[in-house]
Formats: C-alpha cells, sequence, structure tokens
C-alpha cells in the first residue's frame, strides 16, 4: 500500500487521491477466514487495502490488540466473527460484540472516530458479505481519511 | 506488548517459500518481486519462488532448503491455510521441524484472486502479508501435542434401521455401546410401514433380524423411552446423562457419538385436500391402513407427488417418494397380499412379483428376467401373459401424478418399467399447475391439466395418495445444541464435508448417519450407518487422541486470581488450583481464547497464537514496506 504513495508518508492531508488506508482485519478461523477464502475463490474483487489477521475466534481479539493497531497507525479495524448463535466456540462471539460496543465507546474519548472499528458476522458461506463489508469499510474509513495518529481527525 | 525474553538464544533462520500456483498468484502478482523483498527481511535465512509448491518437487524442495540453510522456521505463502496447512506442516516434520514451526501466508485467497485488477497493489500487499508472516514466524515456538486417553465406547442416538446398524458394528467390533430409542421398542419409521421395494416380507419381518442381533449383542445397552438429556465433554471423553420418560436419569461415559435420529413425513395441511376429504391420504398413512387391512374398495387410485417438496413447503426432492409410489402402484396392481380385500383366501405365492432380497441367485434371475422384458423380448411367453392378464386387480386405474419421475439406479429404473408394464400411468404436472383434488357430487375427484394433450381433464378416484418429503425431527435442534453440531438450511443434520467426509460432523468424535441427514432409503441410510461406525471406531480402537496444541496457557506469577477467565470458558477447561490461581485443563481447552482477551492482568496467552505473535503480525501490517 505504501509504495503506491511513499513520497506522501509524511503529508496528513486528507487529499482524496494520495490516502491510502490501512485497515486491519480480524478474522476468525472458522466462519469469517471460510468466508474470505469463499470471497477469493469466487474472484470477487475489492479494494486491496485490507490485511487479514487469522484468530481462531473473533473472541480471542484482545482490545488491546486493536488499540495497538490504532496506536501503530491503522486507519481502521474490522473484527469479523461467526455469526450469532453459529460459534465455533459456542458463544465466543457474543463476549466479542460486548467487547466492541465498549470498544468503540473508549476509542471516541481517545479522539477516534468509532465508525473506525467496525464488527461483522460473516459466515463461511458468505463470501459475497466479506467482499461487501470490505468495499464499504473501505469507503467509510477513505472518507474519514488518516487516522489522528497520523494527523487525521 | 510484552517483550520478554523467549528462551531463544540464537536467532531464527526462517525459509520463506512463495508459490506462483500456476498463474493464480503469479498471473497477478510479481512473485519475483515478493521474493526478492522476501530475503531482505529479519531472520530471514532463505526465500524462494515455487511453481506449484503443494506439488512433489515444490515439497521436496522444503524438506532440502530445511536441511540446506539449517532452517528452524518455514513460512509457505500460497493458498489458505484451511486447506493446505496440514500437508506443509508433515513436509516440515518429516525434515524433522516441528509442525508448529510453520506459517502459513495466504496471497491467493486474500490477494491476488480479489486484486487481479491492480497488479501493482496486489504485489506489494503480497509483500506486506509476507512481511506480516515473517514477524508472526520469529516468535513461532515448538509445541507438543498432547495424547488424550479414549473412553472406549460409543452412544448411539436413535435405534431406527441406521442407529441400530451403527451399534451392531461398533457392538461387533467389541466396543461397548449405548443405544438411546426415545420410543418404547426399536426399529424407527420402517415400523410404520407395510412394504418394502425387493422384498416380498413386510417391513416389520425385514428389520427383525436387526433388532434380534441388536437384542442379542451383549455389548449393547439399550435405553428406550429414553432421551440424551446433557452432554459434556470432547472427544474420547463424554458425560452424557440419558434422561428416560419415568426413570431416573443415567450417566454414561462415551468416547464417540453417532446421530442416527432418523426423519419424520411432512404432514401436508392445507394441501390437496388432505384433512379435507375422506380418503386423501399420505404415502405412510396408506403404509399404515395396509398394515391394519382397511383399505376400502379401490377402482381408481391417484398418487400425487412432490407434495410439499421441492418449493412448495421445503425446497430439496425427497428423494425416495417416487420409488415408493412405484413400490406401491406395483403392490397394488398386484394385489399383494390381497392388500384390496377383493379375493378372500390369500393369493398363492407363486409367480409373485416381489424378489427375496437376501436369495441373491434368485434375485439374479428375476433380474435377467426383468431385464429381458424391459427389452421388449419375451413378451409372447405365455408366463408373463398370464402374469399381467391374472393381477387379481387388473381392474384397478392406477395414475401416478409426477413432475418428473427420479428412479434412480438399475433396480429402482426396472421397477419404474415394471410399472409401467402393469399399466401404471404416469401422467407429469408442472408446478405451475398443480393437480386438484374436488369433491364432486360426494365422490373424490382428481382435476388435472395434460401437458401433453394440453386441455384439462378430471378423472374420478377411490383414493389418492400424496407423497410428502421426509422432513428433519422436530426436536432436531435440541440434540444439535447439545452436542454442538450444526443444522443446515433444510433442518437436517449437515456433515462436515458433503464429498468427502459424508458421515463426520466438523466437531471432531460426532458422527451422523441415515435420514438424520437428509432423506435415503433402507440400504443407504444402513450403509451410511456402517460407514459412521467404522469412523467413531478409529479414536476408540486407537485407545487415543493427539489434540491440537492450540491451549491456553496461564503465567501464574501473573494470575492474580480474579476468575474472570473460569467465568469466560465455554469449556470449564479453567480452574483455580490451591493457591487460588487460574491453570488450564489442556484436554478440555478447545484453544479459542476468549480467556485471553478477557484476562485484566494479560496472564493468559494461546500456545501458537500468543498475544506477542498476533500483535507482531498486526504491527508489521502497518509498517512501510
Amino acid at each position: 500500500m505504501s509504495s503506491t504513495a511513499p513520497e506522501t508518508g509524511g503529508e496528513h492531508k486528507v487529499g482524496e487521491e494520495s490516502f491510502e488506508p490501512r485497515i486491519i482485519v480480524f478474522c476468525c478461523n472458522w466462519c469469517s477466514y471460510a468466508g474470505a477464502d469463499l470471497a477469493g475463490v469466487s474472484r470477487l474483487q475489492m479494494p486491496p487495502h485490507f490485511r487479514v489477521i487469522r484468530v481462531m475466534c473473533s473472541a480471542r481479539v484482545d482490545p488491546e490488540f486493536v488499540l495497538r493497531a490504532f496506536q501503530k497507525g491503522a486507519d481502521g479495524v474490522l473484527v469479523a466473527g461467526c455469526h450469532p448463535a453459529d460459534c465455533h466456540y459456542i458463544g465466543g462471539n457474543y463476549r466479542t460484540r460486548r467487547r466492541i460496543a465498549l470498544l468503540r465507546i473508549l476509542l471516541q474519548q481517545f479522539g477516534f472516530d468509532p465508525g473506525r472499528l467496525k464488527l461483522e458476522w460473516i459466515s463461511a458461506g458468505e463470501g459475497e458479505k466479506f467482499q461487501k463489508t470490505i468495499v464499504e469499510f473501505t469507503d467509510t474509513v477513505n472518507e474519514l481519511g488518516p487516522s489522528p495518529m497520523k494527523g487525521g481527525d | 506488548m510484552t517483550d520478554e525474553a523467549n528462551g531463544e538464544k540464537k536467532s531464527p533462520r526462517i525459509g520463506v517459500f512463495i508459490c506462483h500456483c500456476g498463474s493464480n498468484i503469479g498471473g497477478f502478482v510479481d512473485v519475483k518481486a515478493v521474493t526478492e523483498y522476501a530475503a531482505t527481511l529479519p531472520d530471514v535465512a532463505y526465500a524462494t519462488d515455487n511453481l506449484y509448491t503443494c506439488a512433489e518437487d515444490g515439497l521436496n524442495n522444503i524438506k532440502e532448503s530445511i536441511k540446506e540453510h539449517n532452517l528452524d522456521r518455514v513460512i509457505v505463502s500460497s493458498c489458505t491455510p484451511r486447506t493446505h496447512a496440514p500437508l506443509f506442516q508433515r513436509t516440515c516434520e518429516a525434515a524433522g521441524l516441528n509442525k508448529y514451526m510453520f506459517t502459513f501466508v495466504n496471497i491467493r485467497e486474500h490477494c491476488s484472486w480479489v486484486h487481479m485488477k491492480d497488479r501493482e497493489r496486489a504485489t506489494q500487499k503480497a509483500k506486506d502479508l509476507v512481511r506480516m508472516g515473517v514477524a508472526r514466524a520469529r516468535f513461532l515456538e515448538p509445541q507438543e501435542e498432547t495424547k488424550i486417553d479414549v473412553t472406549q465406547a460409543a452412544l448411539v442416538v436413535g435405534g431406527g434401521v441406521s442407529g441400530m446398524t451403527a451399534a451392531l458394528s461398533l457392538a461387533n467390533m467389541g466396543f461397548p455401546v449405548h443405544l438411546v430409542e426415545k420410543d418404547n421398542e426399536l426399529g424407527g419409521f420402517v415400523r410404520n410401514l407395510h412394504g418394502l421395494m425387493n422384498t416380498k416380507k413386510s417391513a416389520g419381518e425385514t428389520i427383525e433380524p436387526l433388532i434380534d442381533k441388536v437384542n442379542a449383542q451383549k455389548n449393547i445397552t439399550q435405553h428406550l423411552n429414553s432421551r440424551v438429556a446433557t452432554v459434556e465433554g470432547f472427544i474420547g471423553n463424554y458425560d452424557v446423562t440419558i434422561g428416560g420418560d419415568d426413570a431416573e436419569p443415567k450417566e454414561v461415559k462415551v468416547g464417540t457419538i453417532i446421530v442416527a435420529t432418523g426423519a419424520v413425513p411432512l404432514v401436508p395441511e392445507g394441501l390437496f385436500g388432505y384433512k379435507e376429504h375422506p380418503n386423501v391420504v399420505t404415502a405412510t398413512e396408506f403404509e399404515e391402513l395396509c398394515k391394519k387391512k382397511d383399505i376400502p374398495k379401490l377402482k381408481n387410485v391417484a398418487f400425487i407427488q412432490c407434495v410439499g417438496s421441492r418449493g412448495q413447503k421445503v425446497s430439496y426432492c425427497s428423494r425416495i417418494c417416487c420409488n415408493v409410489a412405484i413400490k406401491t402402484a406395483i403392490n397394488i396392481a398386484e394385489n399383494r397380499d390381497n392388500m384390496l380385500g377383493v379375493t378372500e383366501e390369500k393369493p398363492a405365492e407363486a409367480g409373485g412379483q416381489a424378489v427375496e432380497e437376501p436369495a441373491a441367485d434368485m434375485k439374479a434371475e428375476e433380474g435377467t428376467e426383468r431385464r429381458r422384458r424391459r427389452r421388449g423380448r419375451g413378451r409372447r411367453e405365455g408366463e408373463d401373459a398370464v402374469e399381467e392378464g391374472a393381477a387379481p386387480s387388473s381392474g384397478v386405474e392406477i395414475t401416478v401424478f409426477n413432475r418428473d419421475v427420479m428412479a434412480y439406479g438399475v433396480e429402482h429404473e426396472l421397477e419404474f418399467n415394471k410399472a409401467r408394464e402393469k399399466r401404471v400411468k404416469f401422467i407429469r404436472y408442472v408446478p405451475d399447475n398443480l393437480p386438484k383434488v374436488t369433491m364432486k357430487d360426494g365422490n373424490l375427484e382428481v382435476g388435472y391439466f395434460h401437458e401433453t394433450l394440453k386441455m384439462e381433464r378430471s378423472m374420478p378416484v377411490d383414493m389418492v395418495i400424496l407423497s410428502t418429503p421426509l422432513v428433519s425431527q422436530p426436536d432436531a435442534s435440541t440434540l444439535s445444541q447439545l452436542l454442538k453440531v450444526p443444522l443446515g438450511q433444510d433442518g437436517f443434520f449437515q456433515e462436515a464435508h458433503v464429498k468427502l467426509r459424508p458421515v463426520d460432523f466438523a466437531t471432531d468424535g460426532v458422527f451422523v448417519c441415515g435420514t438424520c441427514r437428509g432423506p435415503a432409503d433402507i440400504a443407504e441410510a444402513a450403509s451410511q450407518a456402517a460407514a459412521a461406525a467404522s469412523r467413531a471406531a478409529i479414536p476408540l480402537a486407537n485407545g487415543f487422541v493427539q489434540a491440537e496444541a492450540l491451549t491456553s496457557r496461564v503465567d501464574e506469577t501473573k494470575c492474580t486470581g480474579c476468575g474472570t477467565c473460569v467465568e469466560v470458558c465455554p469449556y470449564g477447561a479453567l480452574r483455580k488450583n490451591e493457591e487460588g490461581i487460574s491453570e488450564v485443563i489442556a484436554a478440555a481447552c478447545k484453544g479459542c481464547g476468549c480467556c485471553g482477551a478477557t484476562c485484566p492482568e494479560g496472564a493468559i496467552t494461546m500456545t501458537h497464537y500468543t498475544d506477542q505473535q498476533l500483535l507482531a503480525e498486526a504491527k508489521a501490517a502497518l509498517e512501510e514496506g
């Protein structure tokens, strides 16, 4: 991502063309990661700004991971898990849901737009939903501009 | 981020293998550039690209490179770990490397295939993903997989043909089996039936030998009038409570579980005059009438196929109903067992059409004869003429209204031909123009649009038999939740893989067979049951299972004993020891990591998905490449 606009690294203008958002996606192994795989197998094209980190369950995503990601300059973080009642680990996704709700409040207090953190349920069969989620979230982050850590708002 | 020494003295030596996957990756990503970049990353001792890393020479390349370059960590950057990780892990093991020293980087599904129009950005992303993998790999640690002892006994839920077959197979292998049946006797759905295809015996007689064997098998403990009440544990070690209707709940310990709870026929409420007009019955109800010898005088019988299935109440084809209708039509045409009550004495068995199933030689003979007839030869033969002419019910008109007849397989196709030879009429209808069952002047009538003649027709009938699909048991979801196994869209239990793992569930230790998995005939259900039994026997025969080393780990020096992890663990895999400090029961831990994310002290991490590894991965993702 950065190589396409390495020169703009120091600038924080909200110039739409120069902004290459950095998006971290935590995918649970059983549903969302498989959904992302299906999107790939189906050749569903999407913006190339997201980087997937595989975890066994969305409930593995420690709030610290999200905060560290923002601290290190992520413009957006997406956590994707199994649909409610469909968690491979019985109910990990319910805990994720509560944590993300709290984290969004916390982020706001830190001066981040809570829209930079998104939670989505994506099943192994929902390649299209994965694509749609990535497209929409990339749009959202693009609109929000660079993270406050990089001088944006 | 903690930056504690992880015991590594010497710096890691990472090997990175980047795959072209033919043109799947190479066509959209500059693999050479990614490889060159990988070689520049810290601790990377060797980086190369392969046309197909998963092919023989690609795997050999990994093995040789591990030795040649003294690699202690391997990264394959290709497709998805969900399909190929085990292969590469085995390759690492073959070269003497612990399989947990391997990391997968997905640059196909998550990169080349979804950014096909932006080679530059896709290449940059592949570099980033490899950098993330390297960052993670630097913190990998070898893990030992624990062997967990297995209770060498099984639980089979459901006492129908599938359940009995599965239980018997396991019991004959020498394993104790607990067979749970909700009714007060064994036999399942087949008990409702009168006649079966391709056998002269009644349904009851056909499965009697199976029931006798189950009764005689000492390894099988039967729990009648019972249901599974609770299930605790995991593969090899299940604690199951079996609740009786009026008995005390019993606790049993088993190593594996087979689900064989069967299915029920759809009740076609509001369809084709069911429960509205007399003598409109389902195929199952007709079987019951046959058993009770309670069939009214019949001159005209109509079957209506696909009642409620294929887009009406359920979406699927129930698969067996065409064959059932053909079987029943032939039985009516032949007045089998004097089902029509037109002759007083029991008809002679000689010359009967039905084939005795176990007598293989006789079956072959019959088969030849039927095949001969099918080809139109032998029509002039006297016995054929007598046979057709002598059918006591030659006066009965039988019409099967169908969307299309799915008499799959050789045997069923022959039966279909036989039915046609018996003058059973097969009339086609389209879903937009369903036949209508009405009463006219106190008589039952079927109105239909004749697709060939292109005109509305109607016929008087004495009885309408509705072929309704098998649907899932109404309480399937209860068992599905108890066992943590999924139901598919249609409410049937869903196997792990429709082709490659047809009787496994995705959850280890639980297996499925018979009609609870979807409509099947008796032979199919029995085959599935035998398959499920042999799958379920593998851990029992081994006596142990190898658990993946993905578990949580408590740092006792950091734990304050608050107990939050104990509360959040869905498997009860954490408990407090005598000192009030949390400890992990490795055999029960599934490795979800919920406790790790919850621990306020950061005292819990997961093996192979440590905080350190995940944070390194996230950090690397955000670095400049």
